[in-house]
């Protein structure tokens, strides 16, 4: 296994994975070129290197004001940021504390507990926009950072107490015992023993919940009605009209909004690996 | 501990300032506007809007261009609550359901309605009365590129032909005229020039017409001699007009917008139909100001439609190149207007208002289904027709009758009475009780997390699911029992094994699930395989660029594999053609269709199977499979009886979550083949989607499909459990 294969076979293996790369990115490569092409016409043509570089589709974006001279794609990217980073930590917050409490005690309800946060997963969202506007419209938070970032985190938090919960339970127990010893209370040995053994999952969960907020704008677009409160997604997503879409502006925006993630992405792929299994071994 | 608190204090601090981080809510005097306009549309009723504020001081107005995607659903639940707009622009086509809605306010009896075109105002009536000012109007016109059809513009059908044959004279590749032939919208015109109609005289749909199908056999005819491209997509037509292509090209005036720079094009009037002598009569939708009828300041609101309407026409038209609907606009004579835009009005003279009444939303979906059928040769144009009436019969078929919700009622309490009394004996029976106080800790863990997605997760989804016991029409909603159940179980409308039933599309959203889930993991973990050897020096950076479907949108990745499985022009044919095999028309046949769907979800898919195999690989001793290695096993051997077995405990569970997005993977289906051929690769998520938004708002229906797949799916997790923990 770990002796060096015949040149020719290593030869095939990257070759093969040249071209699972090249599928991989055929479509990518296209919606970088449409959005470097100042047209707004949709791109069929079968090469995906751009014939033109022009920044104007982003220009167009970035620099979008509103009648009253606001620099609007400010306020959308500082939106899509707070929105993103806050139910990134109301989600941590809350799924790992669950998780805890279904990795560590034993308690009457356990089980329908973890079942019951299963089962979210499996709620069509078609059904679920009218009510929670109705919802969000009671508890006056409709039109605001805080209902949004609500939703989104309890979008996110099951799949993250699964994720956590799973971890949790790979990491053993006697830490905890002789933590108990030195006379350490549960919230203690929450925060300075398995938090900080938990890094992988965490940053797995975290990325997780970032995307949810960071990506969605149907509840988005229903919800918030002063352009200046827009996330990003839902101020892409006007490049969609009724009988045409303007494809270079749409196709620059959805390079804006993945670029962070693809980042995040990178940046955090090592930990993605370690935290994602660990997860799902025990879950 | 302490970076902990910090950010716990960061996170308090962003709940408790809603005031500061909110929009600043709108003063009770502010009039509140809503539009879907992009680029210069949108400049000019914000130069117009200006105007207005300027006259009228004490009515500020505060615009809001909302995304069109999600325009009729928030008004819809925006307008009944009082957080609506208090006017809003937007197409005709939806008034005859907005004001039995109570959505609208009717204007003012005795306005002054002989200014604007009549067919704009004909658009906004509704039973006599009006609701909305026209703004605009669009309808399809013919585009000419002169240099390229090197003749006159043909004025009837015979000389279109005799140009189309003219010209297909040694220019493979080349085509005479092409417009979105799938759309009903765009095929309309054809229906009215051969004499045809959509609606009877009671306002009911009646596709099934000799002049209909005619209409379309000639469609068919122009494809099969090679004059109009196959599947033509807005995007085809689009590119082969600006590449000089094809000669001419049916399109609205957005088409405007995506022409190249440079492009030589005049518009005109569509030809007349020489078999009828009638006009190719396209529908006419007029963009309109409408007043909500929930506005607290009604006055200042209609006097804003007004304004938008009347003195806001110079503007749209001469900045914007709006076809306004104030005919008294066009007489300004100091102004010059763009002549493409006095095309356009020349264009639209013969164009009929779209109908506004509720039904005519039933009609688009079979009727380009049925033109699609026709348009590849599955369907004769009659039998096409037929078959789109009978699926617009099932879409509008009557309510189901109101059931007393007394029965239902009474089964709550009763099952209410039942479960407290269960609970109550296993209280007293064991000591679930004392275990209960003795773990308050763990409630004290596990309380946030539960409360807020009781709250906001299954409080709506409970809402949600009680409509499927009810039955929608225009805002109202009738108890109706288990009607919809019934009707979708008992395969009411389709025959079992007729595509569109709920036992044929379930067959289809399975197999779906189970193809996909079985793809993700077999590329992932071949691809993790290959990406963990040593010797992989580049492994970093395949991985990273394996990862890339992962983290962008799949919105706009799934419209171009769409665009990459045309039938004339996709990148996949292409390839076909160069390895010396037969191009494949994808969405005509099911299967194709079907694997053309699969192939999209399996590329967004497998980035998550492959790092979680990754991950699970890192915790296999590689000791183990060298020892087999040492015994002689092959490397099939290995992977089967060693690598596999290790790798389930991590795979099984990213297994039922990724079965359970697939199923509800709505994305795909809608963008890729959109249901083709004929709906039959729908899939139950997209079904409730159709019933609720393109199926005359049936949400009670969509609401009972949401509950059944929610069944299903909790049945089969709860199913895989079992099975999980029987080999853990």
């Amino acid at each position: 296994m770990n002796r060096r294969p015949s040149w020719l076979a290593a030869v095939g293996w990257n070759l093969a994975l040249v071209v699972a790369c090249a599928v991989t990115l055929y479509p990518v490569l296209w919606v970088i070129k449409m959005a470097l092409t100042p047209s707004q016409a949709f791109d069929l043509s079968p090469s995906p290197i751009p014939n033109t570089f022009s920044l104007s589709n982003f220009h167009d974006l970035v620099m979008a004001t509103d009648m009253a001279g606001r620099w609007l794609f400010g306020h959308w990217l500082f939106n899509s940021v707070v929105v993103a980073g806050a139910t990134t930590l109301l989600s941590l917050a809350l799924a790992t504390t669950a998780a805890y409490a279904f990795s560590r005690f034993v308690f009457p309800g356990r089980r329908i507990g973890m079942t019951l946060f299963l089962v979210t997963q499996m709620f069509p969202g078609v059904v679920m926009a009218i009510p929670l506007y109705l919802l969000l419209d009671a508890m006056n938070l409709l039109d605001s950072m805080v209902g949004l970032t609500l939703v989104y985190s309890t979008t996110a938090i099951p799949f993250c107490v699964w994720m956590m919960k799973g971890y949790f339970d790979t990491i053993p127990k006697d830490l905890e015992e002789a933590a108990v010893m030195d006379g350490a209370g549960r919230w203690t040995m929450f925060f300075r023993i398995i938090l900080p053994l938990a890094r992988p999952a965490i940053v797995v969960t975290a990325l997780f919940s970032f995307m949810t907020a960071w990506n969605e704008f149907i509840l988005a677009a229903t919800f918030l009605s002063d352009e200046t409160a827009f996330t990003l997604p839902v101020a892409l997503q006007r490049y969609v009209g009724d009988y045409s879409t303007e494809w270079g502006h749409f196709a620059a925006g959805a390079i804006i909004v993945s670029t962070p993630v693809m980042a995040l992405f990178f940046a955090l792929q090592r930990h993605l690996i370690g935290g994602l299994t660990a997860g799902g071994v025990k879950g | 501990m302490r970076r902990w608190m910090l950010m716990a204090l960061v996170f308090a601090a962003l709940l408790a300032v809603p005031p500061g981080v909110r929009g600043d809510a709108p003063a009770p005097a502010t009039l509140r506007l809503w539009h879907s306009y992009r680029g210069a549309e949108r400049d000019a009723v914000e130069r117009v809007v200006a105007e207005f504020a300027r006259i009228h001081p004490e009515w500020p107005v505060e615009l809001l261009a909302v995304p069109y995607e999600a325009f009729a659903n928030k008004l819809t639940s925006a307008i009944p609550r009082g957080n609506g707009p208090d006017v809003f622009i937007a197409a005709h086509e939806r008034l005859g359901d907005w004001v039995e809605s109570g959505l609208i306010a009717g204007l003012p009896e005795g306005d002054p309605w002989s200014g604007f075109f009549p067919a704009t105002v004909e658009a906004v009536t509704w039973k006599g009365r009006q609701f909305g000012y026209p703004l605009a109007f669009k309808s399809l016109a013919l585009f000419v590129r002169d240099d390229v059809l090197g003749g006159p513009v043909p004025g009837d059908t015979d000389s279109l032909q005799a140009a189309c044959r003219r010209m297909a004279a040694g220019r493979p590749g080349n085509f005479c005229i092409a417009w979105e032939a799938g759309s009903f919208y765009h095929h309309a015109p054809w229906v009215f020039g051969f004499g045809g109609g959509i609606l009877d005289k009671d306002g009911k749909p009646r596709l099934d017409r000799p002049e209909n199908a005619a209409s379309v056999a000639f469609v068919t005819g122009l494809t099969k001699d090679g004059h109009m491209p196959q599947e033509p997509t807005s995007a085809l037509i689009t590119q082969l007009f600006n590449e000089g292509r094809v000669a001419m090209a049916v399109n609205g005036p957005w088409f405007l917008g995506e022409l190249a720079p440079g492009v030589k094009y005049s518009v005109h009037p569509l030809p007349r139909v020489s078999s009828t002598g009638l006009p190719a009569t396209p529908f006419l939708t007029v963009d309109a100001a409408m007043v909500s009828s929930k506005s607290t300041v009604p006055e200042a609101a209609g006097a804003l439609a007004r304004f938008l309407a009347v003195e806001g026409a110079a503007p749209r038209l001469v900045d914007a190149r709006q076809v306004v609907a104030l005919a008294s606009a066009w007489d300004l004579t100091d102004v010059a207007v763009d002549p493409i835009v006095v095309q356009f009005r020349e264009a639209a003279a013969a164009a009929i208002p779209m109908p506004n009444v509720p039904v005519m939303r039933a009609v688009w979906e079979p009727a380009s289904q049925a033109l699609r059928a026709a348009l590849r040769g599955a369907a004769e144009p009659e039998a096409a027709m037929e078959s789109a009436m009978q699926r617009i019969e099932i879409a509008t078929r009557p309510r189901p009758a109101a059931a007393n919700p007394l029965f239902a009622l009474a089964g709550l309490a009763i099952l209410g009475i039942a479960a407290l009394v269960w609970a109550a004996r296993r209280f007293r029976r064991d000591d679930t009780w004392s275990r209960m106080r003795a773990s308050s800790h763990a409630y004290a863990f596990l309380a946030p997390a539960a409360v807020a997605t009781g709250v906001l997760v299954f409080v709506p989804f409970a809402v949600g699911t009680g409509v499927a016991f009810f039955s929608h029409h225009q805002g109202e909603f009738t108890y109706v029992g288990l009607a919809n159940f019934i009707n979708i179980l008992g395969s009411t409308d389709y025959a079992v094994t007729e595509p569109l039933s709920f036992w044929f599309t379930l067959g289809v959203t399975v197999m779906w699930t189970v193809v996909n889930v079985f793809m993700h993991v077999s590329i992932g973990v071949a691809l993790a395989l290959v990406l963990r050897r040593p010797w992989m020096k580049l492994r970093g950076v395949y991985r990273v660029l394996l990862i890339v479907p992962w983290a962008v949108p799949s919105y706009i990745t799934a419209l171009i594999w769409k665009g990459m499985f045309h039938k004339q022009f996709g990148a996949v044919n292409g390839l076909l053609v160069w390895l010396g095999l037969e191009p494949v028309s994808w969405f005509s046949h099911f299967w194709t269709s079907f694997a053309a769907n699969v192939a999209t979800n399996t590329w967004l898919g497998f980035p998550f199977m492959m790092v979680v195999t990754l991950g699970a690989l890192q915790s296999i001793p590689g000791e183990l499979e060298e020892a087999a290695e040492m015994d002689g096993a092959t490397a099939v051997q290995r992977f089967f009886s060693i690598t596999l077995p290790l790798l389930k405990p991590a795979l099984l569970p990213a297994i039922v979550l990724g079965g359970v997005w697939t199923f509800n993977m709505f994305n795909i289906i809608f963008l890729v083949s959109g249901g083709e051929p004929g709906g039959s690769t729908e899939i139950l998520i997209s079904e409730a989607y159709r019933w609720a938004f393109s199926r005359q708002e049936q949400y009670g229906y969509a609401a009972a499909y949401a509950t059944l797949i929610f069944l299903f799916l909790l049945a089969w997790s709860l199913a895989a459990g079992r099975l999980q923990r029987r080999t853990a």
